[in-house]
Formats: C-alpha cells, structure tokens, sequence
C-alpha cells in the first residue's frame, strides 16, 4: 500500500505543516492530483499524488507540522481495503547533530592524504617530535617499547617514559622552530619576545589545570585556625624523637581524622561518578624545578606523625631530585598544598582533578586574637583553604569538614 | 612657479554667446590642452630614453577630456577616469610635478606611490576615483557612488570615462543598465579614439556609434566631435547641469583619433597606415583649437604663444624636479595591505 | 534572548548594523523581499531605503558596492550563492583588495559581501560550492567562516565596522539546522581570532562551517572511545589565527584538518603548510586532511553527494587512524 511521505521543499528545510486535507478518506484519487496542501518556511505549495487509487488513512492532521520523511497518508489502490499494512515509522526527527545527507553516509573514504603506509617495522621510525624529546632529555630512544603502528615509538611513549625516568628537562632549550613574524608576510624583525620551550611536565600541567578550570565548577572557602598549641605539640614531639619536624605532618594527620568523618572529600569525580575511596592517598604539592609536581603518599591514614614525617620528607626529596616512579604520582584522592611555605596567607587552589577537594595549610602568623571572656592575647593563626568541586560537595559540607580539621589542628592529640 | 598665472592679462568672465564660455574659460581649456600634451611628449622622450619604463597618453584626445572636465563642478562632482586621461586629471587639479611623479613611480607619487603602472591615476581629495588596468570596472565603481550620494543626499554628478573597447565589456552594460534603473547622475563619457590597441571600431561592436548603445537602456545620449574642445564642453554642460537636477544618466561618445601608438611597448605601423596618421595629423585638437580661437580674434598669438613658453617651462620644472624625488624602498611594497583602523 | 538559528542570528546583526550606522545599506538580489533565504526578511519596510534589489549582475553588485564604500558608505552587498560570486571575482581581485594598498592608504573600502556557501541541501554543481580557496589567497581581503550562531552575528558586525573589504561566508546547510542559545554563549568580535571548542590532548581537529559541527560530533564520540580531541573553530580564514593553529598542534602532535572544499590546493593545504613549517619538531604523525574528492563540487543525487562531503563517520575514522599512528 503506497505511503505519501513529507516532501523535502527546498534547501535547508526540515519539516512541514499539513495546512489543509483536499481530498478526504474514501475520496478517489487520480495521479498528479492534489492531496492536501503543505506550508514551509519557504514555499506554501500543493502534494501532487505520486499514486492513483483511493484515499485512505491520514496520519497528518490539519494545522499538525511533521518533519520531512514523515508518512501522511496512504493511498489505496482498488480492491484493497485502508488498514491492511501498518504505517512505517518516520524517520528519526532532524536534530541539530544529524548527518546533513539524507542517505547513509557512504563508507567510501572521501579523498585525503594517503594513508600512512604501514610496512612491518616501524620500531625505529621517530617522528621530529620524538627526536626532540629525546635530545632534550638524552634519551636512548632505544630504550623505549613503541605503542604506535608497528611498534612505532610515539611521543605518549617517550612522555610515559620520562615520567617514569624523571629526566628533568635543561634550563636552557634550543629556540622554539617558529619563525619570529608577528604577521605572515611582515619584514622579519626582532621579536619582543623569546619562545621558552616547554618541558613534558610544564605541558601536562597546562592542559590538566586548564581542564580543571574549565571542566569544574570549584568553590572555596576558607577558615582561621588556631595553632599555638599544635606548634608546642610539634616542638615536644621533635624533641622527643630527636628531629627537626615541620608542621606538615601534623596537619597531614589531622586531615585524615577528619576525613573519616567526612568522607565525601576524600573521593574523586571522574568517568561519570563521585567514588569515595576508603583509603587517604594524600597528594602533596612540590615545587620541584620543573614544575608543580604532586606526588602522592598512599594510605596516609595509617601512618604516625613519625611514619608521616619520613614518607613526606622522602616524597618531597624525590620530587625535587626529579626520581619519582609513576606510582608515586598516581591515585590521589586529596591534594594538600602547604602554601604557608611562600609566606602566603590565602591561597585559592585549583582543583587537582578528578580529586573533589584541595586543601592549603597558610602562613603561620602571630596575631592578637579575641579569646575567651573577650580578652585580647597573641596567638599563631593560621588560614586552611579549600577548593571543592561543587557538584559533588556543598558548601554545607565542606564548611562541616573544614570545622571539623580545624578542631583536630587546634585540640591535638599527642602523637 | 605659480602654475595658474599664465598671463599677465585679466581674461573677462563673461559668457561669449559664440562660445558659450569665457575668455577666461577658453584659456584655461588651450591651457590644460597644451600642457597634457607637452607633458605626454616629454614623457615619451623620457621613456625613449630609458627613464621612464611605460608610457601610454592619450594624445588627440586632449579636446575631448578638456572639454567634458571643465563642465563639471571641480571639488563636488567625482571623476572615474581611465588611462589615457591625463588631461582631465590636469583639469581636476592634478599638477605636472604629480603627472611627472606618476610616470617615474616615484615614491611619493600621490596617484599609487609606486604601486601602480603610471596613469593610473587617484587623488580622493580631488575626488579622482582609484582605477586597475582592468577597464571599465570603473563605471560600476562611479554608479556606485552616484548611489552612495543618493542615500546620503548629497547631490552631485559622476563622470566615468572610458575607451569604445571597454563597452564591449559586461561591466560597461551592467553599469549602464543599473544606472538608467535608478536614474542616477552618471555621464558616462565614452572617448571613441577609432582602435582598441590594434583593433578597430567594427572589430568591437556591431553598431556604428557607442551611444547607440544607450537606446538598449533607454538612456539619453549623444555623439560629439570629440576634437572639438568647445563642442564637447557645449554638449557636456547640459548634459550635466541635467543629471544633476535628476535628470538620469547620459551616454556621450566623443569622436576622437589617437594620435600616438597605443603605448610606449605598442608599434602601430604594424597595423595603421601613415596615411591615416597625416590625415588625422591635421585635425589636431589643439591646432584646431588655436586656429579657432585665433581666426575668432578671441586672443592675439602673441598670448598664446606666451602660454606655449609658460607651459614649456612648467614642464621641464617638473621633469628635473620629478627626476631628483626619491624612488620607494624595496619593503615599501609591504605596507598598507590591510587599512587599520 | 531565545535559541536562534544561524539564519537569524545573521538577521539580527543586519538589523543592528543598519540600526547603528546610517551609513549602512544591503543591496543584492531579492534583498526587498527578504532573500531567498529569507535573511533580510523585514528589513527594507524597517529601513526605507536602505535594503535595494538590484539586477542580476554579481559583477556590478560587487562593483556597486565598491564605489559606494569608496564615497563613504558601508554597503552590505549580498551574493545569493556563492557559487555565483565568480562573475565579481574581477571586481574582488583586480579592484578591492587592491584598493587601499595601490592608493596606500588614501583609499579604503569598508564593504562586507556576505554569501551562502557549502554543499548538504541536494544544490549540485551551482548552489553548493565553498569558495574560500580562491578569496583567502588574496592580500587586502578578509575571509570569515563562522559556525555558531553567537559568532555568525559577532563577526557579521565585526565585518561592517571592518575598513577592509571582507567576504563573509554563511554555510547556508547550518541555517536553519544549527540553533544556539545566545545569552552566555561565546561570541567572537576580532575577526582573524580562531576559538578552541574542545579541548583534548590527543590529537587536534581543524574545521570550519559545517564541518566543525561534524568534528564536534566526532570528538564526542571518540571521546567514548579514550581519545581526547581538540577542536579548532577557526572563524577567520584571512587572516588566520596562527598562533591558535599551531598551539593546538604543538600540544597534540597529530593534526587533521577539515574541509568540503576540494582536496588539492584547497585551505587546508595552506593551514598544512603551516603547520609542518613552525611546529615541525612538534609532530608525531604526518599532517593529514580530510576534504572532498576532486571532481567539481558537488554532484547533485543524494547518494553521489553524500559520497563527495565529509561527516563525523569519516571524520571519526581518520581521526582513528591518526591516533593509532
């Protein structure tokens, strides 16, 4: 049974409205007549019939707009009857993101430029930014398995590599290939300017902390913390064990007490879920010559103030000697960022993602303070700020969490 | 020098009912006549001698450029000129030491400092329009200022000027035609020298005359004898004074003969015949002209040929000064591609 | 302000550009009645005057135009599709790209010739050309291509107040297909700016017009898959953001660029060159282009059509092939 479908009507139309029924069901139906008349965006026009026979059901009706494809009647030949063969589905509506053909596209390629020839062995094929790498570095290109076509060494490979490898990068680089014109086609004259060549790392923490800005929604806070008695606990404690100690491990504690308590921050926000983790790898921010470096120390729950002191101590040596191993600076779940080092007073971090939460540890501060009973005494202050990512946490939350942190900071435990 | 004082005599401003023009008029066209065609001959000279690479003027048709220049109002009325014009540019206000600039390429040559081959001529302040080698693109620039002052109000009239080769081309025809649409103020001034390069009139188009054209767009037009400075400017002026009142368009051929080769690289003898030349030789519009004005009792010679010296010595003024202005540098070539704000 | 499709997004910076500069006009063919894309709907009752039809002669619409931006107007001259806007290429060539460069500056023209361009809609040979080639190679003309509606109408009033004379190409598949909500949306206003429109370090995609909605399909698909696109909006093909084109080249080492227009000497072949020459040390796999094939755009039965254009499934698949290199 023929099926009369929405005509395309022009360039650049999607769909069209049945204006008005000229021929109702029942009605017979010459070739060519007109069945109805059809209104578009760019033309009013009448549907000559592609059939001869007899009008049967209408599935458009009236005022009603279909898009282009879409079945609007059918025409029954003589000696059928209407209802026989049930009406084909339309095809899906014209989103914005549809192919613009109306056919399948045709597996034919379409003409670009050849193909890379993939014969056999391609271990020792570097491309030129392989070769860069690896005269930046002094790398034994040898050295590296090649994940590319035929065992190719790609640039990932010699990234990975380096990573693994920690090769820090030369101060000074060769001059960057571009030439220096301001515009295509201008004199070339002295740039203003010198192009300062970027070490793997500085570019992946480009790209990571742009993503993170750009990908996620980060609030921040901040709360004053009390610390006189935590910096008598650390001086009591150093003496005790017989080291010098910083005030990093003992925040690093108190961070995971509170964690336990709430546990949504320490949880990372990627593919799709917020998965809490049961165990605090705590990610510490290094200044390491190459860059931002943030190595992690795994299940930092389970240490002491003096297993956390040895294992920062370790990781923040390390990283500034650039011999870190891949696992070192993987599977974070908090970052802490002890920016008091820099003389700081707030710090609004970005987010490590896919991390939920970065904390920093400011500038310890001797300051007069408002105490009890309205009485002025100095005391070390110190500022903890937090960026979170806001569709994971609220600020309810993450004001919870820091109230808390500031309670085990401000009333420590001994050790 | 003071270009503009040819002579010591006071010429009366009152119209000659023979003319239809002054005294003062009729000066300044032997005037500007004379001087273009000094101008092209010592150019000639100078490309003859290695100075100036390309030369191309537009000698015989002086009367006809003088006599359709001098009827439009200088500062308001805009002029789309082409190559062979330099006698209008001259009337326009262009000065010998600009046109001697011009065929040097020198570098602060006003017209395209450089850029262009010389005659192609632009001075914006002169409202002299900017034109390519391409002919007759120029007749839809000038319709499309005649448009802009209509919209803007302003009320002036457009002459674009061409040889009878450019109307063989479409633009001539799209701009004729959107002209006579919109009755804009356009003359376009068509100087029909007999030859497009070598080929002659029957070769480019199948009527005998250009304005035959403007029937096709029912648009006035006329045919002059376009060595004749006077009759030009007494078939211009009305034309002018018309379109300007709203008149429409007009389509003017002016009959003129090219004296010289078609440029300094071209060799005529190839295709015309000596003959032609002396025949025409004596139908110089400037000899004409003084011949006139003479036998008229209009001037006594020894006027004219005070004017003859004048020019002379305007002329070798701007050839040795011309000559003495600085070349553009080489990286002069790569500025003003883009207009920044 | 609601969702608007491309088509009304060039109508509305028509409408403001004739609004703000009386010196502003369009003239083009059925420009009155609003166009046969119904770009200038409304305009000529709001504007007396200043919306004018003209005959069909492309060469005198251009050169119109040029004598009027040269008196001091800002015309707005409309070609109906580009594939027509050859007959005017010696007007554009020989006359207004050279205009303020053989005048050296006393001269400009401060015109915009805004046309249709690209294939989809079944036009054939004749209404379904990208001209881009030809008019991007020319110094003293500007090109822009947009792909969002927000940057159809920054860009368009970024041409008009532009001193240079600019071809404006609008991909005329996306007129009514590509809608966006403005309020928020990116709007470029400097033409000759490039936007990055996805981020991902894997390789880059260079694309402007339909095919950057295709590439954006593509990536996100890829995405799926583990690899991470950056997409190129290029906006502008003269002057071309090179800074942008050749950091999002650096950053990924693979490159593909996108185009209808014909393989051979087509832009891509341009943005290619550049890109082998400043970022050479930076490339991990050749510089690849995915264009049409090179038979004359664009043959018009649907299945031959669908042959020649590039979309996300191929896009996706070469983009495959380029980061297993």
């Amino acid at each position: 049974m023929p099926i009369v479908t929405m005509p395309q009507l022009g360039e650049s139309v999607t769909e069209g409205t049945v204006l008005r029924w000229l021929k109702q069901p029942g009605d017979p139906v010459a070739l060519d007549e007109p069945l109805c008349e059809i209104e578009t965006e760019k033309v009013n026009v009448e549907l000559p019939s592609p059939f001869e026979g007899v009008m049967g059901r209408q599935f458009v009706a009236q005022g009603e707009t279909v898009p282009v494809g879409a079945p609007l009647c059918e025409i029954v030949s003589s000696g059928a009857r209407p209802g026989d063969v049930p009406v084909p589905e339309a095809p899906p509506a014209l989103a914005p993101t549809a192919s613009p053909s109306r056919r399948p596209a045709s597996t034919q390629a379409v003409a670009s430029s050849p193909a890379p020839r993939t014969d056999g062995d391609r271990r020792h094929r570097y491309t030129p930014a392989v070769l860069r790498l690896a005269r930046l570095h002094g790398i034994d290109l040898e050295q590296i398995r090649g994940t590319g076509l035929g065992g190719r060494v790609t640039r990932k490979d010699v990234e990975a590599y380096l990573a693994r490898a920690q090769v820090e990068a030369p101060t000074k680089g060769p001059a960057a290939p571009l030439a220096e014109t301001a515009e295509r086609g201008a004199p070339v004259a002295p740039a203003p300017y010198e192009v300062v060549p970027l070490s793997p790392t500085r570019r992946t923490i480009a790209e990571r902390l742009a993503r993170s800005a750009q990908e996620v929604p980060q609030a921040w806070t901040l709360v004053e913390v009390d610390v006189t008695e935590l910096l008598k606990l650390r001086d009591r404690t150093a003496a005790r064990l017989g080291r010098h100690l910083t005030l990093l491990p003992f925040v690093a504690q108190a961070l995971c007490r509170a964690l336990r308590e709430h546990p949504n921050l320490n949880a990372r926000f990627e593919a799709g879920e917020l998965r809490r983790f049961r165990d605090v790898n705590l990610g510490i921010a290094v200044a390491a010559p190459s860059g931002l470096v943030v190595p992690v120390l795994h299940r930092a729950q389970e240490l002491s103030i003096d297993g956390l002191a040895r294992a920062l101590d370790d990781l923040v040596d390390r990283a500034r000697a650039g011999r870190l191993t891949l696992a070192d600076v993987q599977g974070g779940t908090i970052t802490l960022n002890n920016t008091g080092a820099f003389g700081s007073v707030a710090s609004r971090p970005i987010l490590n993602a896919p991390e939920v939460a970065i904390v920093t540890f400011e500038r310890v501060v001797r300051r007069p303070v408002v105490v009890a009973d309205d009485a002025i005494a100095i005391r070390a202050m110190a500022n903890v700020c937090l960026t979170f990512d806001h569709r994971a946490l609220d600020g309810h939350e993450a004001g919870a969490f820091l109230a808390t942190l500031r309670q085990f900071i401000e009333a420590p435990t001994e050790a | 020098m003071a270009t503009r004082e040819r002579t010591r005599k006071a010429r009366s401003r009152e119209q000659r009912h023979d003319y239809l023009l002054s005294e003062a008029q009729l000066e300044e066209m032997y005037y500007y006549m004379l001087l273009a065609r000094r101008l092209s001959e010592r150019m000639l000279i100078l490309n003859r001698q290695g100075r100036a690479p390309f030369v191309i003027a537009g000698a015989g048709q002086e009367a006809a450029q003088v006599g359709a220049a001098m009827a439009l109002e200088r500062g308001t009325d805009f002029l789309a000129p082409y190559y062979r014009d330099l006698a209008m540019n001259l009337v326009f206000g262009m000065t010998a030491r600009e046109a001697m600039l011009n065929v040097l390429g020198k570098r602060d040559d006003p017209n395209s400092y450089g850029r262009q081959m010389p005659a192609h001529w632009s001075s914006p302040s002169r409202r002299i329009v900017t034109q390519s080698s391409v002919v007759a693109t120029q007749l839809v620039h000038a319709v499309g200022i005649a448009l802009g002052a209509r919209l803007r109000g302003e009320q002036l009239v457009v002459m674009a000027c061409c040889g009878e080769g450019a109307t063989s081309r479409g633009d001539f025809h799209e701009a004729l035609n959107f002209a006579a649409i919109h009755r804009l103020p356009v003359i376009f001034f068509v100087e029909n020298n007999g030859y497009a390069i070598s080929e002659r009139t029957e070769k480019e188009m199948p009527v005998p005359h250009v304005a035959d054209r403007a029937r096709a767009y029912d648009m006035q037009a006329a045919v002059v004898d376009g060595m004749d400075c006077v009759a030009v400017y007494q078939t211009v002026k009305p034309a002018v004074d018309q379109a300007r009142r709203g008149g429409g368009p007009w389509l003017i051929e002016a009959k003129c003969y090219r004296l010289w080769a078609h440029s300094s690289e071209d060799d005529d003898s190839r295709y015309r015949p000596r003959k032609e030349l002396e025949e025409w030789a004596k139908k110089d519009p400037i000899t004409v002209f003084r011949e006139r004005v003479l036998a008229d009792g209009i001037f006594p010679r020894e006027d004219l040929e005070e004017i003859e010296a004048h020019v002379q010595e305007e002329v070798r003024d701007a050839v040795e000064w011309a000559l003495a202005q600085p070349d553009p540098a080489p990286e002069d070539a790569l500025t003003h591609v883009y207009k920044e704000r | 302000m609601a969702e608007v499709s491309v088509l009304e997004a060039v109508r509305l910076a028509l409408d403001e550009a004739l609004a703000r500069d009386e010196r502003t006009f369009i003239l083009g063919e059925d420009v009155e009645a609003g166009g046969v894309f119904r770009a200038t709907e409304g305009l000529a009752a709001k504007y007396p005057g200043r919306v004018i039809d003209t005959p069909l002669a492309e060469s005198s619409i251009v050169g119109i135009a040029i004598g009027a931006a040269h008196y001091g107007m800002r015309p707005i001259a409309e070609i109906q599709f580009a594939d027509f806007i050859h007959a005017a290429f010696d007007q554009l060539c020989s006359e207004a790209s050279r205009w303020c460069y053989r005048t050296r500056g006393d001269a400009w023209l401060p015109l915009v010739v805004r046309t249709p361009w690209g294939g989809g809609v079944h036009g054939g040979q004749h209404h379904s050309q990208s001209i881009e080639a030809y008019y991007a190679h020319m110094p003293g003309l500007k090109v822009v291509a947009p792909s969002f509606p927000a940057d159809y109408r920054s860009l368009l009033l970024a041409a008009v107040e532009d001193p240079n004379p600019v071809i404006f190409l609008e991909h005329k598949r996306t007129y009514r297909l590509i809608r966006q909500e403005l309020n928020g949306a990116p709007a470029e206003t400097r033409i000759g700016r490039a936007r990055i429109a996805r981020r991902g370090g894997d390789l880059a995609l260079y694309a402007y017009g339909l095919m950057l909605h295709e590439c954006l399909a593509a990536a996100e698909e890829l995405a799926a898959e583990g690899i991470e696109c950056t997409v190129v909006d290029l906006l502008s093909l003269r002057p071309l953001d090179t800074e942008t084109v050749l950091e999002a080249a650096k950053a990924t080492g693979k490159v593909l660029i996108v185009h209808e227009d014909t393989l051979t000497g087509g832009f891509g072949a341009e943005i290619a060159a550049l890109i082998a020459e400043h970022a050479f040390e930076y490339l991990d796999a050749p510089v690849r282009r995915l264009c049409g094939p090179d038979i004359p755009p664009i043959p018009y039965h649907p299945a031959m059509e669908a042959f020649f254009m590039p979309d996300r499934q191929k896009i996706a698949a070469a983009a495959r092939d380029l980061a297993a290199y």
